[in-house]
C-alpha cells in the first residue's frame, strides 16, 4: 500500500500528481465542504441552473403534450418505429457507465487515483440513468400502463415475455439504477457526517443529520461501510458490462439489418464507456475551473480519463470496421445493403459525421499535448458525445429507414418534440447536477483524505 | 347597438374633455360622449339585477339570501322527477333478428347507374359491409372498391341532413306545396318551362316515370349530363351501325384481347365481372398452362396496361391511328391509309403491330378489341369495325340496346339546357343527383345561365356547389336507404330493397319525381313496386316479387343480344393532327370518380393504382417528359390549355406516353363536405364539352414551389431482391419449379420439434398473376375492420393505417415499365420475429397459426413492427378512429373492436369470421368446410386472388394451391415459415415480340 500511495503523491518529472502537494485533512475538509456550506452560492453557479430548470420547464411541457396527444407528436412512423426517444435512451445510458466504471472496477482493481473524481461521476451516473430511465416510458404508445412490463402479481395472470430483451431492459435498468444509487448514497455517509458537525444552519445540521443515518465515524462504522462498499462494488462491477450488453440486446436479438449482429454487446459496452468518460470529462473540465479545484483534480486525473477513452475509441473503432467487414463478409443481400446505406445513403452525412466524432478526432489523444490540455480535451469531449449519440442514431433510425421490402422504405426527420424532449432531458440532467454540487459534496472527502501523507502516518 | 345609436358628436366630446379637470379616463369614445346609446349598452352588458353586491348597506345580508336560494335551487333541480318512459322488450321477437347474428340482404350498388349486385350485412338494422352477390353476373362474388365504400358515404356526418329553401329548413310537405304553386303555370303551357338534368340512369322505373312527366308535360324536356360518362362509345356505336347499341364484352371466351387505352379490368361498371374472366383464363395450375394474351395500347397507364402481356405506351391521340394500323392489317377494307399512316412503317411499333395484328387474325372470334370509354368515337369505330372483320361478333363482343333509357350525348343534351337557360325559356330546373356547378364543362357556361332559372330545385345526398345556387335542396336517400332498380352491365335487373329507413330524411329520385304527377306522392316501394307489377301483372306477382328482391336481381332480363350490321365508313376517321405543347388528358379519378365520392375518407385514403397517391390528384407526366421541362414530383405548376389555367402539383409516372399530362378529375370541390374540402385541384376548370377527354396545346409553367403530396409508397425498385418472383409461361412450361429455386427456404436448424398443428392451421395464397391491382381488398379490409382513416398529414408521415397493401413494383426501363402487384397482409409467419420482441405478451401464435394481436394488453413500444420484415403492422400514433361522431359509430363491424390511441394493430385474417365459422361448426358437430370462410379481402376479390382457408385440409383450395410449384414464400431467407404465400407472376407474351 505504502510503495503505492508513494507513487501516487511523489511528483515525478513529467507526471502531474494526484493531489497537488500541501494539503492536509483539515484543508481537504474546508475545502470541499465549503463549497456547500460556507461559501456564497456564486453567479456561475445561479447561470447554468437558470438555463437548465429552463429546460427542464420545456422538458415538462414536451412530456404533457406527448402525454394529451400520444407519440404521434414525434416523428417516428412506420417502418422506423423508434427514432429519438430511443437514441437518447441508449445515449443517456452509456453516459451513466462511466461513474460505475470509475467508482467500482477502479476501487476493485485499487485505483485510487479516482478518489478524488467518483463522486460526481457517480451522481452522474444516477442523473444519467433517470433521464434515460425515462425515454422507454415516454416512447410507448399507452405510457400509463408502463407497470405491465413488470413481472407483478395480478388476476390475470399475466407476466411479462421473458423472451423479450425489452423485459431484460426492465430488469437492467432498474437494478442498475437501484445499485448504483445505494452505492453513491452509502459512500456519501462519512461526509454527509462532516457536513452535519460542521452545518450551522439548524435546517442542514437536521437534513445532513437525518441523511447521515447516525453516523459517527465509530471503528465499527468504518468496518462495516469498507465491507457494504466491497460489496456494492462487486454487485456493480458486473453490471457495468451486463447494462449496455443487455440494451445493445434490443437490437442484436432482432432481426433488423444493421442490428442483428454479435458485435453489439462488448461494442455497445465501450460505446458506453467511452461517452461516459467523455461526460466526466466535460463535467470535471469546467467544475475544477469555476470552483478552483486544480488541485485535488489534477491533470492527473484528466489524462488518466483521457487515456480511457483512448483505449475505448479503439475499441469502438474496431467494431466499426469489423461491422462493415463481417457484413460483405457475410454475402447476405439485406446486410451488405444496410451497410451500404449507411455510407452512401440518404443519411451519408450522419455516418461520415459519426465516423468523424468517434473515431477520427479522438486519435489526437494519443498526443499528450492534447490529452494535457483542458481546452482540447473538452472539445474532444463533446466531439464524443456528439458522435456516441450520432452512433445511436444511425444505429437506429438508418437501420430502420429501408429494411427488407423496399415498398416499405420511407425517411425520418425529427419534429420539434423531438428536439424539444431530448433538450429537455439534458437539461433535467444539468439541473439534478448542479443542485447535487450545491447541495452535497462532490467531491469525496474522507476518500481524498487518504491519499494525503497524513494517512500514510496514522499507519 | 340598438336603433336609438346616435352618431358620436366629436365636437361635443372635445368640449367635454376641455371642460374636466385633472386626469379624466376613458375606454371608448362612446363613453366619453356619455350619451343614452351607450347607457344601454353598459346596462345591457352589465345588468344592475345581477350585481348583488352594490353599495347598499343591506348588501351583505342580500348576497347572503341570494347565496343560500342558489344552493337550494341548485339541490331541487336534482329532485326533479323525470317523465316515465316505459321500454318494452320484444315480447315476440321478430324471426331471424339475432344479436351478434348478421343478416343479408340483396340490393345493387349503382354506380354511374349501372348496377352491382352486392349482398349487404347488417347487424340489427344497421348495414354494415357489402359482400359481392354470387349470383349476379356483374358481380359474382366480387365488388369494387367503390362498392365497399358506400357504407361510409351511407353514415357520412356531412350528408344533407335537412331539406331546405334558401338555406332555411323546411318541410316536405313545403317543398311539395311549392312545386305545385309553379307548376300550375306549366300545366297550362305543356310545361314549356320545365326542364329535368339527371345523370346517367337505368332505372326501368324511372324512365317510365319521366314518360308520364312528359307525358303530362309534353313540352318539358329531360337532359341528361354524366360528367364521366361513356359518350364516346354510345357516338362510336351510331357512327359503326347507324344506331346507340350498348356493347360488352365475353372475356372468357376471348384468347387475345387487344385494350386501345381502355382500363376494362379496373374501372367501368362491368370491370368486376371482366376481371374475373380475364383471370380465370390466366390461372395456371399444374399442367394447365393455357392463358389468354393480353395487348395494350396506352396514353396513361392503367391497371389493365399493367397485367397486359405487352403494353405500348402512345400518344393519345396516336391511338385512333394505331387502331386504323390494326385495322389495316388484320383485312378491315376501307381504312383510309392515304395519309400514310405512320405506324404502318417500319420500326418496333410497327413490328408490335404487325405481331399483335397477326395474333388477332389467327384468334378469329377469340379474340376482342376493347377501345376506352374515354377515346374517341372514332378508335370505337375502328374497334367495331375489327371486332366485326374477325368475326368476334356474338362470341367475345356481344351488342344489345342501350342500357340507358335516354342515350344522349351528354355534352350536346348540356349545351341544349344552358341554350335554354340563356334565353330564359327555363323557368323550373330540376337538377337530380348531379353537381354540374361544379363539373359542367368550362366553356358550358352552365354557372352563370342556371341563375336565370327562376326556380331551381337540387336533389343530392350532399349539399354541393350545385345546391348553393339553388332555391330548394331536398336531402336524396342513399341507394341504402330506399327502393329503386337498376340494370347491370347486360342489362339484367336488380330491384334495390333499402337496409335501413332514411337517416336523414332523405327522398329518392322516385318520389321525387313523383311529385310531379301525384297527389298524394307515394312511396319509393310503391313507386317501384307498381312498375314492376304492370310488367307482371297477375296473381303471381307477389311472389315473383319476393323472388326478385330477395335473389337481387330478375332472372331472364339481360337484353337479348342484337343482330347489328356494320356499316361504318371508317375511311371517314381522319386521325387529329397534334397541335403546339403537350397533350392533356382527362380521367375519372379511380376511386372518387368525377368527384361524387369527394368526401369519402376510405376511397381518398385508399391508394391509387401505380402511383399510391391518396388525398389528391396531380398532373402525371412520363419521366422522360418531366426530364425535358426539368420538373420533379411534387412540383406546383400552372397549367395553361386553352386560355384557362389551373395550378397542380407534378407526379412522374413509369409508363405515361410521351409529351402528355393525365388530370384527375373529381378533386378541387369546395362544398364537398370536411373530408373533400380543398383536396386537389380542379381539373374541370380546364376541360371542354367539345374535347371532353383529351386535347393538346397544353403548356406547362414551372412555378418554383412544392406542393406536398401523400403517397403510401415511396420506392417502386425491388432491388434485385427477390419479392414478387415473375416469369414467362414457356419459363413455367419448361422449369416448373423457377420460383422456388429463387426463394429458398433455410434448412429448420433447431434441436426443438416444431409445433404440431392438429386441428385447423390457417393460411393464405395470393397468385400474383391474378392480381389486378384494383384495390377493392383494401377498402373491404377496411370496412370489416373498422380501420380508421388517418388524413393526409399523417400519410405523409406514413402512417396509414390499412392492414393490407398492394405493393407495385417495376421492373425494365423507365419509359414502359413492366408492373407487378404483390398484395401484402399480415404473413402470420410461424416463427413470427415480432412475437419473440413484445415485452408485454401482446402478440402470440394460437394453436391454429394465426398471429394475434391483443389490443388490450398491447402498450405501444412498436418493437414488433421495427422487427417486422414485411412491415405489415400499423400503429394508432394519436387516437385515429373516431370514438364520437354518432353516425359513425353505425357503420363499425360489431365483431372488431375499434381500437384506441397507443395501439399496435394488424391484418387479423379475419379472426372474426373465423371463429364465426367455427362456432357454427362446433354446434354442428362437423370441421369448417373448404371455402366457408372468406376472409374480407378473399371474398371481394374479383380474380379470386386471394384463397384462405386450412392448409391442414390437404383437399381444400389454399392447400392445393400451395402446392403448386409456383407458390413460393416471401423474404424465405429469413425462415420466418410465414403462412401467407405467394404463386409466382406469370406473362404470355408472344414469342414473335420477344427478343
Amino acid at each position: 500500500m505504502s510503495q503505492e500511495r508513494r507513487e501516487l503523491l511523489e511528483v515525478q518529472p513529467g507526471r502531474p500528481p494526484v493531489i497537488a502537494p500541501g494539503h492536509t485533512f483539515g484543508t481537504v475538509t474546508d475545502k470541499i465542504s465549503s463549497i456547500v456550506l460556507n461559501r456564497k452560492t456564486p453567479l456561475y453557479w445561479f447561470i447554468p441552473f437558470a438555463i437548465s430548470l429552463t429546460l427542464v420547464l420545456l422538458f415538462l411541457v414536451a412530456v404533457t403534450y406527448l402525454f394529451v396527444r400520444g407519440v404521434g407528436i414525434w416523428g417516428i412512423k412506420i417502418p422506423i418505429g423508434w427514432g429519438w426517444a430511443i437514441t437518447n435512451f441508449v445515449w443517456w445510458i452509456g453516459i451513466g457507465h462511466a461513474g460505475t466504471l470509475i467508482s467500482a472496477i477502479l476501487l476493485l482493481l485499487h485505483q485510487s487515483w479516482r478518489n478524488s473524481i467518483n463522486r460526481f461521476a457517480e451522481a452522474m451516473t444516477l442523473f444519467a440513468v433517470a433521464c434515460a430511465g425515462m425515454f422507454p416510458l415516454l416512447h410507448l404508445g399507452r405510457p400509463w400502463l408502463f407497470y405491465w412490463l413488470f413481472p407483478y402479481p395480478n388476476t390475470m395472470r399475466i407476466q411479462p415475455n421473458f423472451r423479450s430483451p425489452l423485459v431484460w431492459d426492465v430488469f437492467a435498468v432498474s437494478t442498475y439504477a437501484t445499485v448504483s444509487f445505494l452505492f453513491w448514497f452509502v459512500g456519501m455517509l462519512p461526509d454527509l457526517a462532516t457536513l452535519r458537525d460542521r452545518a450551522r444552519n439548524r435546517f442542514a445540521r437536521a437534513a445532513y443529520g437525518i441523511l447521515a443515518m447516525g453516523w459517527r465515524g465509530a471503528a465499527s462504522h468504518w468496518q462495516k461501510y469498507e465491507t457494504a462498499s466491497l460489496l456494492l462494488a462487486g454487485l456493480a462491477t458486473p453490471l457495468v458490462i451486463s447494462v449496455h450488453t443487455v440494451v445493445s440486446f434490443d437490437f442484436a436479438v432482432a432481426i433488423v439489418p444493421g442490428w442483428h449482429s454479435t458485435i453489439f454487446p462488448p461494442y455497445f459496452v465501450a460505446g458506453a464507456i467511452y461517452s461516459g468518460f467523455a461526460m466526466v470529462l466535460v463535467l470535471a473540465i469546467p467544475l475544477r475551473a469555476l470552483y478552483g479545484l486544480h488541485d485535488l483534480i489534477t491533470m492527473r486525473h484528466l489524462d488518466n480519463c483521457a487515456k480511457v477513452m483512448l483505449a475505448t475509441a479503439e475499441i469502438v473503432a474496431y467494431s466499426y470496421i469489423f461491422e462493415a467487414f463481417i457484413a460483405w463478409y457475410s454475402g447476405n443481400t439485406f446486410e451488405m445493403f444496410a451497410i451500404w446505406n449507411r455510407m452512401t445513403g440518404p443519411y451519408w452525412p450522419t455516418y461520415w459525421l459519426l465516423i468523424f466524432c468517434n473515431l477520427v478526432a479522438p486519435q489526437l489523444l494519443w498526443v499528450k499535448k492534447y490529452r494535457t490540455n483542458v481546452i482540447w480535451l473538452f472539445v474532444i469531449s463533446l466531439d464524443v458525445l456528439v458522435g456516441m449519440w450520432l452512433e445511436r442514431y444511425v444505429i437506429i433510425v438508418v437501420s430502420l429507414h429501408r429494411d427488407f421490402l423496399p415498398s416499405s422504405w420511407g425517411m425520418y426527420a425529427p419534429t420539434i418534440w423531438d428536439v424539444a424532449t431530448y433538450v429537455g432531458s439534458i437539461g433535467l440532467f444539468f439541473f439534478l447536477f448542479f443542485l447535487f454540487i450545491r447541495l452535497l459534496p462532490m467531491i469525496s472527502i474522507f476518500e481524498v483524505r487518504t491519499l494525503l501523507p497524513e494517512a500514510e502516518v496514522e499507519k | 347597438m340598438s336603433e336609438s345609436y346616435q352618431y358620436l358628436d366629436l365636437a361635443a366630446i372635445r368640449a367635454r374633455l376641455d371642460q374636466s379637470r385633472g386626469r379624466e379616463y376613458w375606454r371608448t369614445l362612446e363613453e366619453l360622449a356619455d350619451s343614452k346609446a351607450f347607457e344601454e349598452l353598459l346596462e345591457r352588458e352589465f345588468p344592475r339585477q345581477a350585481a348583488v353586491w352594490d353599495n347598499d348597506p343591506a348588501g351583505r345580508r342580500q348576497f347572503l339570501k341570494l347565496m343560500g336560494a342558489s344552493m337550494a335551487l341548485a339541490g331541487l333541480s336534482a329532485c326533479t322527477r323525470q317523465p316515465t318512459e316505459a321500454i318494452m322488450p320484444y315480447v315476440r321477437q321478430p324471426e331471424q333478428v339475432i344479436p351478434g347474428k348478421p343478416l343479408y340482404f340483396a340490393t345493387a350498388v349503382p354506380e354511374t347507374a349501372v348496377a352491382m349486385g352486392v349482398l349487404v350485412e347488417s347487424h340489427l338494422g344497421r348495414p354494415t359491409k357489402v359482400e359481392g352477390n354470387p349470383d349476379h353476373p356483374a358481380s359474382l362474388g366480387a365488388t369494387d372498391a367503390i362498392a365497399q365504400a358506400s357504407v361510409l358515404e351511407l353514415y357520412d356526418p356531412d350528408r344533407s341532413q335537412t331539406l331546405s329553401y334558401l338555406g332555411d329548413i323546411r318541410p316536405w310537405s313545403a317543398f311539395l306545396g311549392a312545386v305545385r304553386e309553379s307548376l300550375a303555370p306549366q300545366t297550362a303551357k305543356n310545361g314549356a318551362g320545365l326542364r329535368f338534368l339527371t345523370g346517367a340512369t337505368t332505372s326501368p322505373t324511372l324512365a317510365d316515370q319521366f314518360q308520364t312527366v312528359l307525358k303530362k308535360f309534353p313540352a318539358a324536356k329531360w337532359h341528361r349530363y354524366e360528367p364521366a360518362g361513356r359518350q364516346a362509345v354510345l357516338a362510336g356505336a351510331r357512327m359503326a351501325f347507324g344506331q346507340p347499341v350498348h356493347t360488352y364484352y365475353n372475356i372468357a371466351k376471348a384468347d387475345v384481347i387487344l385494350a386501345l387505352d381502355s382500363d376494362f379490368l379496373c374501372s367501368g361498371p362491368a370491370s368486376v365481372r371482366y376481371a374475373s374472366d380475364f383471370a380465370a383464363r390466366r390461372r395456371v395450375r399444374g399442367n394447365q398452362t393455357a392463358m389468354n394474351r393480353l395487348y395494350a395500347i396506352e396514353s396513361s397507364p392503367t391497371a389493365s396496361g399493367s397485367k397486359a402481356d405487352h403494353r405500348l405506351p402512345v400518344r393519345v391521340a396516336d391511338v385512333e391511328r394505331f387502331a386504323a394500323a390494326i385495322a389495316v392489317r388484320v383485312g378491315v377494307r376501307g381504312v383510309d391509309t392515304s395519309a400514310g399512316n405512320p405506324m404502318l412503317a417500319t420500326g418496333d411499333t410497327a413490328k408490335w403491330i404487325n405481331a399483335a395484328a397477326k395474333d388477332l387474325a389467327q384468334h378469329r372470334g377469340s379474340s376482342a378489341v376493347i377501345a376506352g370509354d374515354y377515346q374517341s368515337s372514332a378508335v370505337h369505330l375502328l374497334a367495331h369495325a375489327i371486332n366485326t372483320a374477325l368475326g368476334n361478333i356474338g362470341n367475345t363482343v356481344i351488342h344489345t340496346d342501350p342500357l340507358d333509357p335516354n342515350p344522349v350525348d351528354d355534352f350536346e343534351s348540356l349545351r341544349e339546357l344552358v341554350a335554354d337557360m340563356d334565353a330564359g325559356k327555363v323557368e323550373m330546373l330540376v337538377i337530380v343527383g348531379g353537381n354540374p356547378v361544379y363539373n359542367a364543362p368550362a366553356d358550358s357556361g352552365f354557372r352563370a345561365a342556371l341563375s336565370k332559372v327562376k326556380l331551381r330545385i337540387h336533389l343530392g345526398l350532399y349539399a354541393n356547389e350545385t345546391s348553393e345556387l339553388c332555391q330548394w335542396h331536398v336531402p336524396e336517400a342513399h341507394f341504402l336507404e330506399t327502393w329503386s332498380d337498376a340494370r347491370a352491365y347486360d342489362g339484367t335487373v336488380t330491384i334495390m330493397q333499402p337496409l335501413i329507413l332514411p337517416l336523414y330524411f332523405g327522398r329518392s329520385v322516385h318520389e321525387l319525381l313523383a311529385a310531379f304527377t301525384d297527389t298524394p306522392v307515394p312511396s319509393s316501394y310503391d313507386i317501384v313496386k307498381d312498375y314492376w307489377n304492370r310488367q307482371h301483372p297477375g296473381e303471381a306477382f307477389e311472389d315473383w316479387w319476393r323472388k326478385a328482391v330477395h335473389d337481387g336481381f330478375v332472372p331472364n332480363t339481360a337484353l337479348p343480344p342484337r343482330q347489328v350490321v356494320f356499316r361504318g365508313a371508317t375511311a371517314a376517321t381522319r386521325p387529329p393532327v397534334s397541335g403546339q405543347g403537350l397533350d392533356i388528358i382527362f380521367r375519372p379519378d379511380p376511386h372518387i370518380h368525377d368527384g361524387r365520392y369527394s368526401n369519402n375518407g376510405w376511397l381518398q385514403e385508399l391508394p391509387k393504382p401505380l402511383t399510391k397517391l391518396t388525398w389528391d390528384n396531380a398532373a402525371l407526366i412520363n419521366p422522360a417528359t418531366a426530364q425535358h421541362l426539368e420538373l420533379q414530383n411534387e412540383d406546383l405548376v400552372e397549367l395553361e390549355y386553352r386560355g384557362r389555367k389551373v395550378q397542380a402539383p407534378i407526379w412522374i409516372l413509369p409508363g405515361h406516353s410521351n409529351e402528355s399530362v393525365t388530370l384527375h378529375l373529381g378533386y378541387g370541390r369546395t362544398s364537398a363536405g370536411r373530408v373533400g374540402n380543398g383536396a386537389g385541384f380542379n381539373a374541370y376548370l380546364l376541360r371542354t364539352s367539345d374535347a371532353p377527354w383529351f386535347g393538346s396545346g397544353l403548356n406547362i409553367r414551372k412555378l418554383g414551389s412544392k406542393y406536398p403530396l401523400a403517397t403510401t409508397q415511396h420506392h417502386h425498385l425491388m432491388e434485385g431482391r427477390e419479392i414478387v418472383i415473375s416469369g414467362k409461361i414457356e419459363e413455367y412450361r419448361s422449369n416448373p419449379h423457377f420460383a422456388k429455386e429463387k426463394a429458398v427456404e433455410p434448412p429448420a436448424l433447431t434441436i426443438y420439434p416444431g409445433y404440431k398443428y392438429e386441428g385447423y392451421a390457417w393460411g393464405m395464397a395470393i397468385d400474383q398473376t391474378a392480381c389486378v391491382g384494383c384495390n377493392a381488398c383494401v377498402t373491404a379490409c377496411q370496412a370489416e375492420n373498422n380501420i380508421p382513416v388517418v388524413g393526409k398529414d399523417q400519410v405523409i408521415m406514413m402512417r396509414e393505417m390499412h392492414w393490407l397493401r398492394i405493393d407495385t413494383y417495376y421492373t425494365g426501363a423507365m419509359d414502359n415499365p413492366e408492373t407487378y402487384y404483390q398484395p401484402v397482409p399480415c404473413m402470420h409467419c410461424e416463427n413470427a420475429p415480432c412475437e419473440l420482441v413484445c415485452p408485454v405478451q401482446a402478440t402470440n401464435h394460437s394453436s391454429e397459426g394465426l398471429n394475434d394481436m391483443v389490443y388490450n394488453r398491447c402498450v405501444g413500444t412498436r418493437y414488433c413492427s421495427n422487427n417486422c420484415p414485411y412491415k405489415v403492422r400499423r400503429f394508432n400514433f394519436f387516437l385515429y378512429s373516431d370514438w364520437t361522431t354518432p353516425s359513425l359509430k353505425l357503420q363499425r363491424n360489431p365483431d372488431v373492436s375499434v381500437r384506441s390511441r397507443g395501439v399496435m394493430e394488424k391484418c387479423s385474417y379475419c379472426v372474426q369470421r373465423i371463429n364465426e365459422a367455427k362456432i357454427d361448426a362446433e354446434k354442428e358437430d362437423r370441421r369448417v368446410r373448404d371455402g366457408e370462410i372468406q376472409t374480407a379481402c378473399q371474398a371481394v376479390c374479383p380474380t379470386q386472388a386471394i384463397v384462405f382457408g386450412d392448409i391442414n385440409d390437404k383437399a381444400g383450395r389454399v392447400a392445393k394451391m400451395k402446392a403448386e410449384e409456383l407458390n413460393y414464400s416471401l423474404l424465405a431467407e429469413l425462415n420466418t415459415r410465414p403462412r401467407t404465400t405467394y404463386l409466382a407472376a406469370l406473362r404470355n407474351p408472344n414469342p414473335e415480340m420477344e427478343g
